[in-house]
């Protein structure tokens, strides 16, 4: 029935200094296409691996299972091939790329995304159009094009640029990895608005936060609570306010 | 004068020597140096020494034109091409404002083995003045070399006049197995302003040993930056002394070595008076078995109170095989100077290129942005912006 992200039995470690660390130990999960799903968990549950193993990042090491997205192996493609098709990965800590406009970053991704969707490429002024319209819904500044991706943003201002990044790119499935840390509530709601307008039939998200705060603004379809690398309890919005007032004692006991 | 260490003869040796008749005493008696002298110790003359380098012949209009054709040179002021050591006269247009001038005939007592062997075997080169007050625009210096086992020795004298200013795009680039040998003797007079910009892009066997002789005079300013792409071996090595107070030399570049070439940028910053500075800002990029040479030194006399030098030399490593030397040098006899280098050596960032991937930039197009990145800093050192693009292309293509 669902085709769109299926998660089974996904195994992944990393290696901690020469030692293989497993993280990941049999995930299975399922977001159908249109969803948002969101993922709660205490720290070192596996979250950012999950995301990281879900884009690409090739430090982590699958070690059993499967992920597949739209049908297609997603395991086995390269970060950027996930992302023309649709992947697309909201840092818990974007990086800054110093020395690398972030006009011309932007324009770059947005153009090697569309060339792999097999569209035609935005020129200097469609595109200056098109992230114009973006910057001025999340109340961002000209001069953050300017500048060299990320270098010398506030952590809200980095936020915003992934919300930017994501809106620009159109995925049909966003990871937003504590897209809400370090955030003051102005710019919550608009990081929220930016992903709440993606939302419709062709749109899927994956939400990982500590905060049920977010969950207020993004209002996910199913919640899922996570700890020592597997999928301890799935069910509703009310599974993050259950949360939020008991903490996850209850969940880990259940699962135990 | 013997450094003592043993001449080790060559074929290539007695060549050169056969070549320079009458001035080749000081070259056969100090040989071509090994690694055991300490300034070629991470650059290798070795692999040039079993051949007989002869005298280049003359290109044919045909060839000088098509290889010129190659090089997509941006329009100037003037021109002055060479083709195997001879002037291309047809191709040579000088403006008004550059004054043919005698070169030079007598040479100062060198121990650079760069300026030994050109001595012996030198060719007439450019030899200009820019008269007082002149802004002469740009000159585009092109010398090109096509053959196999032949070597070119020319000789460039540039005199600017006090408060004349003008910009060298000085091109080397060429096809074959063969060595260049250029070598500059370039005065900056009170106020005046040289930007030497160059481009290294000699074939892929070719061996260069340029030597750039660089004396500034108050408030002059020699601003050079090199782009070392090309040759199996490439040495460009420079030696600026500011004579008078605030005198400015700047001694910037970009070396790209892939392969199992080797590119090396070799500096003697003297400051001589009070009051001048002298910035260095060389940035090289490794891959393959690439090496790559840095080796800077800054000289200050007892008089040179207030002096501000500053060399900065950063190495981005692609590969594992690939290696990069680099001997900074302080000799300070002045107490009252800021002086200060710094060496860095890294390799891409993980992060950062999957961050790149991640938005769906495929990643050989995320690795030239960040060694594009990488770059920036010192590509914006070239003020011209019109031989910076030039530059940019040659790095990028």
């Amino acid at each position: 029935m669902n085709d769109f992200l299926k998660i089974q039995g996904l195994e992944a470690r990393i290696d901690a200094d020469g030692t293989p660390k497993e993280i990941l130990k049999g995930i299975d999960l399922e977001i159908p296409k249109g969803e948002i799903h969101a993922i709660m968990g205490p720290n070192g549950s596996g979250k950012s691996t999950l995301s990281y193993v879900l884009s690409g990042r090739d430090d982590y090491e699958v070690t059993g299972g499967s992920a597949t997205f739209k049908g297609q192996d997603l395991l086995a493609l390269d970060p950027e091939e996930r992302a023309a098709l649709g992947v697309f990965l909201a840092f818990q800590s974007p990086v800054e790329l110093p020395g690398v406009n972030n006009a011309n970053f932007l324009r770059t991704a947005v153009n090697a995304v569309r060339r792999a969707r097999g569209e035609d490429e935005l020129d200097a002024v469609a595109f200056l159009k098109a992230v114009r319209a973006e910057t001025k819904r999340l109340s961002m500044s000209d001069e953050m094009l300017k500048r060299a991706v990320n270098v010398g943003f506030s952590g809200g201002e980095k936020k915003r640029n992934e919300v930017l990044q994501m809106r620009l790119l159109q995925p049909s499935f966003a990871i937003l990895d504590e897209t809400d840390s370090g955030l003051d509530i102005d710019a919550l709601r608009i990081v929220a608005d930016g992903v709440n307008s993606l939302r419709g039939p062709d749109f899927s998200a994956l939400v990982i936060t500590h905060h049920q705060r977010l969950l207020d603004y993004i209002v996910p379809d199913r919640v899922h609570v996570m700890a020592k690398g597997k999928i301890i309890y799935s069910g509703g919005p009310e599974v993050a306010k259950t949360l939020e007032k008991q903490g996850y004692t209850q969940f880990l006991e259940a699962a135990a | 004068m013997s450094t003592g260490t043993a001449v080790q003869s060559s074929p290539a040796l007695s060549a050169f020597v056969g070549r320079a008749a009458g001035h080749g005493s000081v070259l056969a008696e100090r040989g071509i140096p090994t690694r055991r002298v300490e300034a070629w110790r991470y650059t290798p003359l070795r692999a040039f020494t079993e051949t007989v380098w002869n005298e280049a012949s003359a290109l044919s209009d045909h060839d000088v034109q098509s290889l010129l054709d190659a090089l997509a040179l941006p329009e100037a002021e003037s021109r002055a091409v060479f083709a195997n050591g001879q002037e291309a006269a047809s191709q040579t247009r000088l403006s008004e404002n550059l004054v043919r001038s005698q070169g030079e005939a007598v040479d100062p007592l060198e121990d650079r083995f760069s300026a030994i062997l050109n001595a012996a075997l030198r060719q007439d080169g450019l030899s200009i003045r820019v008269p007082a007050g002149v802004a002469a625009g740009t000159l585009v210096l092109v010398s090109l070399t096509s053959g196999n086992a032949i070597s070119t020795h020319l000789r460039h004298q540039i005199v600017l006049e006090d408060g004349a200013s003008l910009t060298v795009f000085d091109v080397n680039a060429g096809d074959g197995r063969y060595v260049t040998n250029p070598r500059f003797d370039i005065v900056v007079g009170k106020g005046a302003q040289l930007n030497h910009v160059k481009l290294q892009r000699e074939g892929a066997n070719a061996g260069h040993l340029a030597l750039v002789y660089a004396s500034v005079d108050a408030n002059g300013n020699y601003d050079s930056f090199t782009l070392n792409q090309g040759s199996e071996l490439a040495r460009h090595e420079v030696v600026a002394t500011l004579t008078q107070a605030h005198a400015q030399v700047h001694v910037n570049g970009i070396q790209i070595v892939d392969g199992t070439r080797l590119n090396d940028l070799t500096s003697m910053i003297h400051h001589a008076a009070p009051d001048c500075g002298s910035r260095q800002t060389v940035k090289t990029v490794l891959s393959e078995s690439g090496q790559g040479v840095f080796q800077g030194k800054i000289l200050v006399d007892r008089v040179a109170q207030k002096t501000d030098g500053y060399q900065m030399n950063q190495a981005l490593l692609l590969s594992e095989k690939a290696q990069i030397n680099s001997k900074p040098e302080l000799e300070i006899y002045a107490d009252d100077v800021k002086c200060s280098h710094g060496a860095t050596v890294g390799a891409l960032d993980d992060e950062q290129l999957f961050y790149l991937r991640s938005r769906g930039v495929p990643e050989a197009e995320a690795r030239i942005i960040l060694v594009q990145a990488f770059l920036l800093d010192a590509l914006d050192l070239v003020t011209d912006e019109t031989l910076r693009d030039v530059l940019i292309r040659s790095i990028t293509a």
